[in-house]
């Protein structure tokens, strides 16, 4: 019964989104006001069904309804309780249903959130995102349903990938769902700009949150991502540039570029066709990316079942959902006026070469995905395309992009000093070379460029504190005035500093994790000790152990340091009873200069065990980084002046508008 | 008016991706997972197999393939091999003929079991080489099992046929390429 | 905190120097270290067939540990990493090497980002240069042309609550 309530939910809201993607726009040409408020009440109905369907399909996986053929291939009833959840989301019909919903409830923020809308641009802004929610509906009841049900249902299903079983991959899609539907606001607030053939810095204010918020969970997802990659798969690894990690890096590059550019729309009135292209690509990539997991057009270790009829259906979807709104660019755009001019180097020069530089970034990850396929389209036989292809080109490009991340900020609008400027940041310069003499000191003369790169996040780091620094004052000013300023500071600084500074602390633990990790293997017999990096290993033997649905094996290594102890690690060797598949549950003692990281694999024949220990020299940095960044993004949500609908804040907000219609003007 | 044409720039590009797009999913019989090999019309690589004892029938070498005359299918099999056992009908079609050689090719596998295999389904081959340590498979570009390679009389390789043969694939590929190259002969 | 840090990474980075790095398996591992070195380098670089994204370095596979041995061997025979790679890249394509060669079908590839770059900095330049045009046409306004002054004189004091707002 509930699948059929699921069924019926799912029909009436792709019911609901069409009328949504229809009424409204035709509201917004005749200024019919009842026809545009029906954008809001169509997109909180299209909501609450999609919200039943999918608590439908919850349900249905809590009780282990295995009448359905998603379930009964998906979970199993002995399956813990938030992997019958998680795994509601770990099947391509799940999934879709999972990225329909958070892209309805983005709608329903929009409708709720966006009072102090023009009437117009908030109509066509919610028909846009209503037609993306009928092509996804589309696809899902044509082709995806995942209340189909079972003519002979079985006994038990078949459960959910045990890579899959894990706390981290439980929130791991959710998150990155929301940053790459997330973008879908912007794209509409594009598309609806384009219509109405006006985007000012007002417009350029009403975007910014959502695209912050869609860049703040899909910095977020990602680095989860990569966190579960580095403690899941076993081998110490966190990154590595497969498809399925790069079709989600692209829209976080465009989205990045993106955040970027709406601030010279929002405080300058320019770069405004650049900024619309940006918000159509972001989310296109954030597409594309769901399109070539799906598709099996690439392979990829994490990728759902292939099926070409699907591709085809997600095929034609893409082609107008990006083909559509590129012809709609091109006719609209040239009448798109100019906005303020300003010279090279300025913040707003500095915001473009940023954009250049990260498109390029983005482009080359682009290349690197897709090329194989245009080569073997091409009759140029097959490639691969790895690691050493984007150390060579995406490290190349990054590294002037990080280099200038402390400078933008401190370059005046319009035009700068570039002389002054860096005379600004004189004290972190000598800092960043004692930093370098420091690493260069500490590791021997180890790898000259690896020590030149922990220079350029010391660099990072140093000048976007001093640039902090120079904004409150300090040692410039009595402290209880550097003190006053520092709590002035709005949401949206604290947001810049924080994120740059978690940058610059990511980019220093990939640097040295990526040199100087150490790794060791060897056959041991409990008793015996292994030695890396300085610190003993002691096993101490296994033991066998049954979890809710898996046997496993778990070995004890008492780890010591120059005699001292230090922990013990537990590592486990787990093999998942309905699966028949093993997996590796490594054991990590994460310290702050680095973790320790301890793997058991096989027994041989004379009765040792493979062990592999990991030395991963502040590899923790790496996640802190993000962290940082995700907590930057929330804090630049929390600023009350750019808040949208925020009460309070409209008295200033309004003044800012008169502000930069006044630069406008200009 | 060269500015328009610039702002149809994105559209351009995007529709050429598109096109390959709808190219790959749309080619017949493409599978990311195959990988074609890159030895055809190559000369097969050198390599000498030893027998699988107290089967009846010799191992071979290079030389076996352009000794005879004739046109030669080499089959990689494993008695760990689920899917060799769905094309084990087709071995036995083809190894009824007297106009090709038949070779197969035991990948990384214990003897023991082979023979056990071989002896429950019956053997088809004329030769059939133990290759325990994948070093001949790695020779031949071999990468999963089961796989088949068809060799011409003197000795270069023609075609290849990655996973199992699926019905239809002997009467409608590795037939008409035997009689093609025994055509040429 | 950095004394701390110091020290402890003096204590494991020491260390790091004194230890071969070694291979995957304990059985696979080389006698000689720099030639083991130049295993793993290129075993990082090579394709696992069977599992589709992953080094050979890094898999269980039993085809990847015998690339790994093959690698091995063939150094230890004098081969120049280049020789290993062109043989495997001989028997299973250059599909098997993560780095792709550079050719005519792959010239696109290795300067796609360095053309989209320079694409991108033409149009910078162009969009600059049209910029520089609309200046002589549009001069600043009075408000404006204080505002620079201040900005450009006074850079250090008045700027801290500007550049504030900014980001």
């Amino acid at each position: 019964m509930i699948a059929e309530l699921g069924q019926f939910a799912i029909i009436m809201a792709l019911l609901a989104a069409i009328a949504q993607s229809i009424l409204p726009l035709i509201g917004a040409e005749r200024l019919d006001s009842r026809l545009m408020a029906f954008g809001s009440q169509a997109s909180l109905i299209q909501l609450l069904f999609v919200f039943l369907a999918f608590g439908c399909l919850t349900q249905a996986y809590i009780v282990s309804d295995f009448t359905l053929v998603n379930v009964a291939e998906n979970s199993h009833s002995t399956k813990p309780l938030l992997y019958k959840i998680s795994g509601v989301w770990g099947n391509h019909e799940g999934s879709m249903l999972l990225w329909i919903l958070i892209l309805a409830v983005f709608g329903a923020a929009v409708a709720a959130f966006g009072r102090n809308l023009p009437v117009t641009l908030k109509a066509r802004v919610l028909a846009v995102q209503a037609m993306i929610g009928v092509g996804f509906l589309t696809f899902l009841i044509f082709t995806s349903n995942p209340f189909t049900r079972l003519l002979v249902p079985p006994e038990n299903g078949r459960d959910l990938n045990p890579l899959l079983q894990d706390p981290g991959l439980a929130f791991h899609p959710p998150m990155l769902y929301v940053g790459y539907v997330g973008f879908s606001v912007a794209f509409s607030f594009a598309i609806a700009a384009l219509i109405e053939g006006k985007v000012d810095a007002a417009w350029a204010r009403w975007v910014r949150p959502w695209t912050l918020t869609a860049w703040t969970f899909l910095t977020g997802g990602i680095a989860l991502g990569s966190w579960w990659a580095y403690y899941e798969l076993g081998w110490g690894g966190w990154w590595f540039w497969d498809p399925v990690e790069n079709v989600s890096f692209m829209p976080w590059l465009m989205g990045t570029a993106l955040l970027h550019s709406a601030i010279v729309v929002e405080k300058r009135n320019s770069l405004k066709v650049w900024t619309i292209l940006l918000a159509i690509l972001t989310f296109s990539l954030s597409l594309i990316g769901t399109f070539i997991v799906r598709s099996g057009l690439l392979t990829s270790v994490h990728s759902f079942a292939v099926n070409p009829e699907r591709g085809i259906f997600i095929l034609f979807l893409l082609a107008i959902a990006i083909g559509g709104s590129l012809a709609l660019f091109a006719f609209r755009a040239p009448s798109l006026k100019a906005g303020g001019i300003f010279s090279p180097i300025s913040r707003e020069g500095g915001l473009l070469l940023n954009n250049l530089l990260l498109s390029t970034a983005c482009a080359t990850v682009f290349l690197g995905t897709l090329y194989p396929l245009f080569m073997e389209a091409l009759g140029g036989g097959r490639v691969s395309i790895g690691p050493p292809f984007y150390n060579n080109t995406f490290v190349p490009v990054m590294v002037p992009l990080l280099l200038l991340v402390c400078v933008g900020p401190l370059l005046p609008w319009k035009r700068a000093d570039l002389v002054g400027v860096l005379g600004r940041l004189k004290y972190a310069g000598l800092a960043t070379i004692l930093a370098i003499l420091l690493a260069w000191y500490v590791t021997e003369g180890g790898p000259f460029l690896a020590i030149l790169g922990l220079g350029m996040a010391a660099w990072m780091l140093l000048g976007t504190l001093s640039e902090w620094a120079d904004k409150i004052k300090l040692f410039r000013a009595p402290l209880a005035t550097s003190w006053q300023r520092m709590i002035k500071l709005p949401g949206s600084a604290w947001g810049m500093t924080l994120a740059h500074g978690g940058l610059a602390i990511a980019v220093a633990g990939m640097i040295s994790t990526s040199v100087w990790k150490v790794e060791d293997v060897a056959v041991l017999k409990p008793g015996e000790t292994i030695s890396v990096a300085g610190t003993d290993y002691r096993f101490d033997g296994v033991r066998e152990l049954a979890g809710p649905n898996y046997q496993a094996v778990e070995g004890t290594f008492t780890v010591s340091q120059n005699g001292e102890f230090m922990t013990i690690l537990k590592p486990q060797k787990r093999l998942y009873n309905v699966q028949k598949m093993p997996t590796t549950e490594a054991a990590i003692h994460s310290t702050f200069v680095g973790d320790y990281y301890a793997v058991i694999g096989d027994q041989v024949e004379d009765g040792g065990w493979t062990v592999r220990i990991y030395r991963e020299p502040m590899v923790t940095w790496i996640w802190f980084g993000c962290t940082l960044m995700v907590l930057a993004g929330f804090l630049s949500l929390a600023d009350r002046r750019l808040r949208v609908g925020a009460p309070a804040g409209k008295r200033k907000q309004g003044k800012r508008e008169q502000k930069s219609q006044r630069n406008a003007a200009a | 008016m060269n500015k328009k044409i610039l702002f149809t720039l994105p559209l351009l590009i995007t529709l050429v991706l598109f096109g390959y797009f709808f190219w790959a999913l749309t080619k017949p019989g493409r599978d990311p997972k195959i990988l074609p090999s890159v030895l055809i019309d190559k000369p097969a690589p050198e390599f000498n197999l030893v027998a699988l004892e107290n089967l009846g029938v010799p191992g071979f070498s290079r030389t076996d393939l352009t000794s005879n005359g004739k046109v030669s299918v080499v089959n990689i099999f494993a008695s760990w091999c689920v899917p060799c056992l769905a094309e084990h009908p087709d071995m036995v079609k083809l190894g009824k003929r007297d106009d090709i050689n038949l070779y197969g090719i035991n990948y990384r596998d214990k003897p023991e079991d082979a023979l056990k295999w071989l002896n429950r389904n019956g053997n088809p081959y004329h030769r059939v080489g133990r290759d325990p340590k994948s070093r001949t498979g790695i020779e031949w570009g071999v990468y999963g099992v089961p796989e088949t390679f068809i060799v011409d009389a003197s000795g270069t390789i023609r075609y290849k046929h990655v996973g199992p043969l699926n019905p239809g694939d002997l009467e409608d590929k590795i037939l008409p390429i035997i009689s093609s190259l025994q055509a040429q002969n | 905190m950095r004394g701390l840090f110091l020290l402890t990474a003096v204590l494991f980075l020491f260390t790091v120097n004194s230890n071969p790095v070694k291979a995957f398996d304990p059985d696979e591992v080389l006698d000689d270290p720099a030639l083991e070195t130049r295993a793993r380098e290129i075993s990082k670089e090579v394709r696992c067939l069977v599992c589709q994204n992953e080094p050979i370095d890094s898999s269980n596979a039993d085809l990847a540990k015998e690339l790994r041995i093959v690698v091995r061997e063939r150094l230890v025979a004098g081969d120049s990493d280049e020789d290993v790679k062109s043989y495997l890249s001989a028997r299973y394509g250059d599909f098997v090497l993560f780095r792709p060669p550079f050719n005519t079908a792959t010239f696109l590839l290795w300067f796609g980002p360095l053309l989209v770059l320079g694409v991108g900095g033409i149009g910078m330049f162009f969009f600059y240069r049209g910029n520089k045009k609309l200046k002589v046409a549009n001069p600043l306004s009075p408000e404006e042309e204080a505002r620079l002054n201040l900005l450009l004189d006074k850079d250090n004091k008045t700027k801290g609550s500007d550049s504030g707002e900014a980001s």
